[in-house]
């Protein structure tokens, strides 16, 4: 539920509000072609050194029975750049949240659609 | 795991140049909330940790959830600096792990 | 060739038809969604095709008398029948059959003797599916049709409904490319097909983007296509551009199957494409639309439309353009004598099954337009009626050819509506709740007030029942007051109703395939007399 992706984001910022940002892009169908295999790509503007990385990308799906989806945990080295695939049972919003080295959270979000199909043009 | 995970890193690479790396791990990621056909609930069983790291250092891991889809794809880049060899590790709930390396030369 | 029935009314000539003041030094020719008709036909364009949110009363979002104002045309004029659906049954039988390969082959011939090294031919996609012919040949014929009529590019939607391993198979045989740079593959997220084709016309080096449908998948059987992915994908659309412009490319264009509002979208999102021309969706456009610096053209269907775009290119910016949508009016046109050559050996082996007389009909059939048509209604009557159901569904397909009263239905006919690869009529229980949850979900794909969650096809077609529609509401809460017609009761969310229909994106659907379904009822009628359905209520348009 959104709730419970609340309480998950809650928790990365110790209680604090993690601020939206557009340093986050988020690569999602608008409408997912099969709510098994969702392919989501997120990307996060930061130059990845030991002075100033970006340390964690939690994925949370808040429509599935459980929000949490996968955590990457990153080390400076590379871009911010992250891909897999994920479950999403109908639609909602997938929330990405990035922890950085200095502990501050930025969040963003997109929704999916997940549709029943047919028809066309 | 039925089959070996797969790996996609170029042989070789520049020192310095941002590389990405590709990895597809063969796993129904049973979710735990599925039922057989007699009713009974198939107990939860997937990959839930991945970890790529380079000469014993931990440089890139990802912590799964039933809601990672099955067969777990996971991008991502790293940093050219040296020749070596770089290690994959993919452990289930069972505490199995199955490793895959590879090389890469750094010129 | 009856010229003199067009002339008599109007006399316009091959040569007012070509008419064009030629500007700078590229000439872009192009057509879309032919659905595979070799043959001139009648196509109604639609009287409904409402618009929501920031297209409100923009075009395509305009039919009838406000189209013929919009774009300054007299009614009862060729161009009033060509581009609307104002008095059609009347104007056609003034103006003729439409269309026909060898005929578009004559303007496409006239022009490039005109323009030879500036002339680019592109086709926006549909071609392979949609005719007896086409489905029979698994869309060899309309492979071997656009080789010869020298297509530079294409780009697809419906040629996937053929499958994966047949595509490869009939990309092999193209002379041009296929272009699909959404598409990507399913295991490593790589791309499938090339995005991109370089030519050099009049001096000037064009970069060719393709864009494939971004919901083959979810509007067409998946399972078709199991290894591919789709979408929109305007970070790709711009990766593209920009690789294009940094290898030289003067001209940017998009060759594109998203649909108009999508790419009309797109083309605010997007920066650098000089040109978009958009298919998918049907739109003929008689004129530019302009987003920003991009230009949108829309060709229309059926091989109705030829476009004409000319452009002056000077230090990789479009200083000027001339633009002309010529209507195919296949009485005045001399065929040109090789294509018509291809279509006749192409049709030749099938005459005795597509020439067979199934009926007349009294009335008007059409297909397009957002809700009911009224060969959708015939189509719905018949899966009621073979089928023994209470309700039917139809899909919101925007292809097919029209019948004006008087005309015979032939076997031809009835595969210009039907001929697809998953024809099977199912017949199933539904609750009432779950009837309600398909047409919520069929909406929500046309009248989501973002373009990109459109997937471009129109409202799903019923039988049996009506219903209310308020487009303005939000998914979930559009749909209403479904009732019953055979019983005038209401429709009840928690009682099954057996239901009738077509075209299921679901693998292993049994049942009749609808073409020979429709044969048969027909053949039993003989004679059909649609009348416009008034059992759906739309509000908010
Ligand atoms: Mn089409
Ligand atoms: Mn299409």
């Amino acid at each position: 539920s959104p709730e419970a992706a609340a309480e998950a984001l809650a928790k990365l910022s110790g209680g604090a509000a993690a601020a939206t940002s557009d340093k986050i892009t988020i690569s999602l169908p608008e409408i997912a072609e099969n709510g098994a295999t969702v392919p989501v790509g997120i990307t996060v503007d930061s130059p990845m050194t030991a002075a100033s990385y970006v340390k964690q990308i939690h994925v949370f799906a808040e429509g599935n029975p459980s929000p949490e989806t996968i955590t990457f945990n990153l080390t400076p080295t590379g871009t911010a750049d992250v891909n897999t695939r994920i479950r999403l049972s109908k639609t909602q919003n997938v929330l990405v949240a990035a922890v950085m080295n200095d502990g501050s959270v930025l969040t963003n979000k997109k929704e999916v659609k997940v549709t029943i199909g047919g028809c066309g043009g | 795991m039925a089959n070996k995970p797969r790996v996609k890193l170029p042989k070789s690479a520049k020192a310095g140049e941002i590389v990405q790396i590709k990895t597809l791990a063969s796993h129904d990621m049973e979710t735990g909330n599925r039922k057989d056909k007699k009713g009974n609930k198939i107990p939860r069983l997937i990959l839930n940790k991945f970890s790529c790291s380079f000469k014993g250092e931990e440089l890139f891991g990802a912590t799964m959830h039933p809601s990672v889809s099955a067969n777990p794809y996971i991008a991502f880049s790293i940093t050219a600096k040296e020749s070596g060899t770089y290690d994959f590790t993919w452990t289930d709930d069972n505490g199995e792990v199955t490793k895959v390396s590879q090389d890469m030369s750094v010129s | 060739v009856n010229i003199a029935r067009a002339a008599s009314n109007q006399a316009i000539t091959q040569d007012d038809l070509l008419k064009f003041n030629s500007v700078g030094q590229v000439t872009l020719l192009n057509f879309t969604d032919i659905h595979a008709q070799l043959m001139p036909l009648y196509f109604r364009e639609p009287s409904v095709n409402l618009g929501v949110g920031e297209v409100y009363g923009l075009p395509p979002h305009l039919t009838g008398k406000e189209f013929l104002k919009k774009f300054d045309l007299m009614a009862g004029t060729a161009d009033a029948y060509a581009f609307s659906s104002v008095d059609f049954s009347h104007l056609a039988g003034e103006y003729g059959r439409i269309g026909g390969l060898a005929h578009m082959a004559t303007l496409i011939k006239a022009i490039r003797a005109q323009r030879e090294p500036n002339t680019l031919l592109i086709d926006c996609g549909d071609t392979w599916q949609g005719s007896y012919t086409s489905l029979a040949t698994r869309g060899e014929d309309m492979v071997d049709a656009m080789n010869a009529l020298g297509v530079d590019v294409m780009v697809p939607h419906w040629e996937f409904t053929y499958g994966a391993e047949r595509v490869q198979e009939l990309i092999s045989k193209l002379n041009f490319p296929f272009l699909a740079g959404n598409v990507i593959d399913n295991q490593w997220q790589e791309k499938v097909f090339d995005s991109t084709a370089h030519f050099e016309r009049g001096g000037v080096k064009v970069a060719v983007i393709g864009q494939a449908f971004p919901y083959t998948p979810v509007a067409n059987p998946r399972y078709m296509i199991p290894d591919w992915s789709f979408g929109i994908r305007d970070e790709m659309v711009q990766a593209s551009v920009d690789k294009a412009r940094a290898e030289g490319a003067e001209l940017v264009v998009l060759a594109s199957h998203n649909g108009f509002d999508v790419d009309r979208k797109l083309a605010s999102r997007v920066n650098g494409i000089d040109v978009i021309l958009t298919g998918h969706t049907h739109d003929a456009i008689p004129g530019i639309i302009e987003v920003g610096n991009t230009l949108l053209v829309a060709t229309g269907s059926h091989g109705k439309f030829l476009g004409r775009l000319d452009l002056d290119v000077q230090n990789g910016k479009v200083k000027n353009y001339n633009y002309k949508l010529m209507p195919i009016f296949s009485d005045v046109i001399k065929p040109d004598a090789e294509i018509q050559a291809v279509v006749d050996a192409i049709r030749a082996p099938h005459q005795k099954i597509i020439g067979e007389k199934l009926g007349t009909t009294e009335s008007l059939l059409y297909r397009r337009g957002n809700f009911n048509g009224t060969f959708d209604d015939l189509i719905c009557n018949a899966i009621i009626e073979e089928r023994e159901t209470q309700i039917s569904l139809s899909p919101g397909f925007r292809w097919g050819a029209s019948l004006i009263p008087g005309q015979d239905i032939t076997m031809d006919d009835i595969y210009t509506q039907t001929a697809i690869t998953y024809p099977n009529v199912y017949r199933s229980e539904m609750t009432g709740e779950t009837i309600k949850l398909i047409l919520e979900d069929v909406a929500d794909n046309l009248f989501n007030p973002d373009p990109y969650y459109q997937q471009g096809g129109d409202m799903v077609r019923v039988g049996g029942m009506g219903y209310r529609i308020d487009i303005q509401k939000s998914i979930g809460s559009r749909i209403s007051e479904m009732t019953l017609l055979s019983t005038g009761e209401a429709i009840d969310a928690s009682k099954k109703y057996t239901v009738g229909g077509w075209a299921s994106v679901n693998e292993g659907t049994e049942g009749p395939p609808i073409y020979d379904l429709l044969a048969d009822h027909i053949r039993k009628k003989k004679v059909i007399d649609v009348q416009p359905n008034t059992n759906i209520k739309v509000v908010g348009a």
